[in-house]
């Protein structure tokens, strides 16, 4: 089947699509966008975690189909933009959670990173200056093996004072 | 063939940071934008997927193959079977040579590999791999692992047994002590078998090269060990599997082990294309070993004043069908058995043994998790029975520097335990139980209780884990380091095989290339096979040793910069000793700067590859176990606080609070990372994580019934790290990354046993286990 969404901005169609694929394994393998990750596969990881229409899910429980003229928003699509320098290696200017996870040590292996940052994109979205009680409830659903959770915790704390302050 | 789309590459080291700075992660900025290749990610044009079919049972003989149903799919490109391995049929580590790449005759253990498909789509692959039709004549599976030691010859799954390994340890005359003793305890333990669970799922891109090799991207902690297993059952020579390392989505040693590795080169040699397999969680749950399960007999006696006078201990460990690492990790389950606590008269058996049960290996503490649980558990039952708290018993007994392990070995270096608890009790406490957030308490988010039925305990752990690799094995790591001038800058290029698998030894590395050669600028190369052998990442072994050997090849570079730097300047360079590098420039104590980094290598390229080796081991002997088998010894101690529901048998740890000695603190940031989620991984099996096996069978192969901690389940943390340097070690460092995975356990269980009073005798505690009612 052809599919037709917008992500990141802009409307992409991709065709021969098998229509048990999930919208997760669409975006991998088929748009070049494996940011979001592959852990369980079964909606209880949390590393594929995106925004469907302004709502963060897992990728994997949405059939590419459902995906259909909605709008998909990936890790990939929350820095900055080109321009700009933020004094780190890479050609992006990167969103201020993105930039606190790299700065608190909130990133180890970081196969769950990238769900962990739409997530923590979406708490702060939603509440700029959450208790550390809210940030673990929002967080619940994003499994990480190795670090522990607290320099997850001083990310978005970090990044919720950043974005306070830039406000 | 070509490279990948998306393939590992180069990072650049951003900022400052030499050793000691908190400096951030090069590979930080690909991965919190998603743009960091890891294996499952690797993608190329024309690529066909992989599918591997697995045992539905533990044991079984194989009495048909028909893959002709497989074959006949549309999209199907190749399905092979053992007869299709190129070379050799089996494979494995640390010397064993047994583990099947496919199954010929029969299966034993649940998911063991049968047959490969490789098609157009993964789905396709999966379906066609299950109508491979397979004719199984079931066999009554060896699941006991105690009857198995009882019953070696009687009871075996395969060629070698039976008991892989039956490590002894005698020291003095435990019958003796025994009678002499005013206090003796003893009990039993159990422990469950726990997943490394790490989030990547093994996955990797095999691609034909044109020299009739093949080019391998997987995700494993040590590269020139899969390379030494996989060529032969290629049947190619080892020049011809090339190999680098695609992003590794942790691996705690699940990935010491091979997986998709020769199943893909199998794939891709025969259809001559590239292949990927990525296995889904289920997969990974058969795809790796598990950390052994564990039974514990222990038995200790103590003057009145609580001095232990003797351990008597046996250990049985149950390694599954094939060898893996069992004989390693038995040895360490021996010789780290009674702790860090001086014993005069020791009595320890540690078997591991082969049964049916799912294959079991490395995980992080490798053998002494399990023999923690117990000891640490023994030494709190010795401590009520003396009258002695948690904290004094363990005090009284602790090991310093110049103790005798149980193998005899003298502790060389600073072990300070006694001090470590001493600053442990000192931390501050948590506040009160506070109910006016009911998130806080156990049963958390589901607001299982108002505060009624919760009892508060505190406990103490403390563990002791080898560093690098042990009894007599050559270990070592290889590093390369260039240095060249490039855009107007000085920069330093290191190369090696070391695998990143999250624990942030590609920051290491560049920091200390900045402090040895005095460069900003620090590129690390992706690990591959174009560089020599750097060992596993695994025996929190990297610091220490690729650590050492970059640290080696950049006095090489820097020896090198300096004669340049010499030989221009003329008899003022000649003087031995004057010259010196510091802040990015070479200098003359007699003459001054002789110039920035950049102004004396002009277009010079200095390179330099060298091997690091620590001091030998020795082997244990076979019939007493002593022999100084290890090359380091590092301590953690813990302490928990737990909030217990004892009505519906809800555990919630309130804090855990750790002191661990590192020797030299090279990045605080990455250290307090490793410390928390070692820390967490000890939580979840003390509390919840259990591969639950009946007949063989694994029970719960999925997330959502193999829980791992969440960010609700972690306490906050209280961290004092000490730095008492072991002289013998690069920078005085101690290997950091698994110490806190052993003593956060039995902390914790001793935690939840002062708030319930229940024995609880097996980890993970299970709520049964803590219900009075």
């Amino acid at each position: 089947m052809r599919v037709t969404f917008t992500v990141n901005g802009s409307e992409e169609t991709v065709d021969n699509v098998w229509e048990g694929e999930s919208l997760l394994y669409v975006l991998r393998e088929r748009m070049g966008l494996p940011g979001s990750k592959n852990a369980c596969e079964q909606g209880e990881c949390g590393s594929c975690t995106v925004y469907l229409d302004g709502v963060t899910a897992c990728s994997c429980l949405v059939a590419a189909g459902q995906a259909e003229g909605r709008e998909v928003r990936t890790v990939e699509g929350l820095a900055g933009g080109p321009d700009g320098s933020d004094g780190l290696a890479g050609d992006q200017r990167l969103g201020p959670v993105q930039e606190a996870f790299v700065e608190a040590g909130a990133v180890q292996c970081g196969f769950c990173t990238p769900g962990l940052i739409v997530q923590a994109h979406a708490l702060l979205e939603r509440v700029p200056d959450p208790a550390d009680a809210e940030i673990r409830e929002a967080l619940a659903g994003n499994l990480c093996r190795c670090t522990g959770y607290e320099k997850i915790l001083d990310a978005v704390r970090l990044a919720a004072r950043r974005k306070a302050a830039a406000e | 063939m070509a490279a990948p789309i998306k393939s590992p590459g180069h990072v650049a080291a951003p900022g400052l940071g030499g050793v000691g700075d908190s400096a951030l992660r090069p590979d930080g900025t690909l991965k919190v934008t998603g743009e960091f290749a890891y294996a499952s990610d690797l993608w190329i044009d024309g690529m066909l997927w992989g599918a591997t079919l697995r045992s539905p049972h533990p044991r079984a003989r194989i009495t048909s193959v028909d893959i002709g149903p497989a074959l006949a799919v549309p999209g199907v490109r190749a399905v092979l079977t053992h007869r299709d391995v190129p070379g050799r049929g089996t494979f494995g580590i640390d010397g064993a040579d047994d583990q099947p790449v496919l199954a010929v005759d029969q299966v034993r253990h649940q998911g063991e590999p049968v047959a490969l498909v490789a098609a157009d789509h993964p789905e396709t692959a999966r379906r066609a791999a299950a109508l491979i039709g397979i004719g199984w004549e079931v066999l009554e599976p060896v699941t006991d692992p105690r009857a198995v030691v009882a019953d070696p010859e009687g009871l075996k799954v395969q060629g070698l047994g039976g008991i892989a390994r039956h490590q002894p340890i005698r020291v003095g005359d435990v019958a003796a002590a025994r009678a002499a003793a005013a206090v003796v305890v003893a009990g039993e333990y159990e422990v469950g078998i726990q997943d490394q669970a790490f989030l990547g799922p093994e996955s990797g891109l095999a691609i034909p090269a044109e020299d009739g090799g093949v080019d391998l991207y997987v995700s494993t902690q040590w590269i020139h060990n899969d390379l030494k297993q996989i060529a032969p059952c290629l049947g190619l020579t080892a020049g011809q599997v090339h190999m680098t390392l695609a992003g590794v989505g942790g691996a705690f040693g699940g990935r010491e082990d091979l997986s998709m590795q020769i199943h893909a080169g199998m794939l891709a040699l025969h259809t001559g294309r590239p292949v990927k397999m990525s296995y889904n969680r289920q997969e990974s749950f058969f795809g790796h070993v598990h950390r052994h399960p564990a039974h514990l007999r222990y038995e200790y006696g103590a003057t009145a004043e609580g001095r232990l006078l003797f351990a008597d201990v046996e250990i049985v460990l149950d390694g599954g069908a094939y060898t893996s690492s069992t004989l390693n990790v038995t040895g360490n389950a021996a010789s780290l058995g009674v702790g860090p606590y001086e014993i005069p008269n020791i009595r320890v058996d540690a078997y591991g043994v082969y049964t049916n049960n799912p294959p079991c290996g490395a995980m992080r503490g490798f053998g002494a998790v399990q023999a923690c649980f117990a000891y640490e558990s023994m030494m709190d039952r010795l401590g009520a029975a003396c009258g002695l708290g948690p904290v004094e018993i363990r005090r009284r007994n602790a090991v310093k520097q110049g103790s005798r392990l149980a193998t005899g070995q003298i502790i060389e270096a600073p072990a300070p335990l006694a001090d470590m608890l001493t600053r442990l009790e000192a931390m501050p406490m948590p506040p009160e139980r506070d109910t006016s957030d009911l998130r806080g308490l156990p049963g958390g988010v589901a607001q299982t209780t108002h505060g009624e039925g919760v009892v508060r305990g505190v406990g103490y752990g403390v563990g002791i884990k080898n560093i690098c690799f042990s009894e007599g094995f050559d270990d070592l790591a290889t590093a390369r380091v260039r240095l060249e001038v490039i855009g107007g800058e000085p920069t330093a290029l290191v190369h090696t095989a070391a695998a990143e698998v999250g624990q942030g030894l590609v920051t290491i590395q560049a920091q200390i290339a900045r402090t040895e050669l005095g460069v900003r600028r620090v590129v690390i190369a992706p690990a591959d096979d174009a560089v020599g052998d750097a060992g596993s990442s695994s025996a929190s072994r990297q610091s220490y040793m690729s650590g050492g050997a970059v640290k080696t090849a950049c006095e090489a570079v820097r020896a090198e910069l300096i004669a340049l730097a010499g030989r221009r300047a003329g008899p003022a360079g000649r003087v031995p000793g004057d010259l010196t590098v510091a802040g990015g420039r070479v200098v003359s104590r007699s003459a001054g700067v002789l110039g920035t980094i950049a102004e004396i290598l002009g277009t010079e390229v200095i390179e330099a590859t060298r091997e690091f080796h620590h001091r030998p081991t020795t082997a244990l002997d076979p019939v007493t176990g002593q022999g100084r088998s290890h090359t380091q010894l590092a301590l953690c101690v813990h302490r928990a606080v737990v909030d217990v529901d004892v009505e519906l048998g809800l555990v919630k740890v309130v804090e855990l609070a750790a002191v661990q000695d590192v020797g030299k603190i090279l990045n605080r940031l990455s250290l307090e990372g490793q410390i928390h989620g070692g820390s967490a991984q000890g939580l979840g099996l003390a509390l919840m994580e259990e591969i639950v096996v009946s007949g063989g069978l694994v029970r719960n192969p999925s997330f959502t019934d193999y829980l791992i901690p969440t960010i609700l389940d972690m306490p906050p943390m209280r961290l004092d790290i000490l730095e008492n340097p072991d002289p013998e070690a690069p920078y005085g460092l101690r290997g950091a990354g698994e110490p806190p995975t052993l003593s956060s356990t039995p902390a914790i269980v001793a935690a939840v046993r002062a708030a319930t009073g229940r024995p609880l005798t097996r980890v993970p505690v299970r709520p049964e286990h803590l219900v009075t009612t």
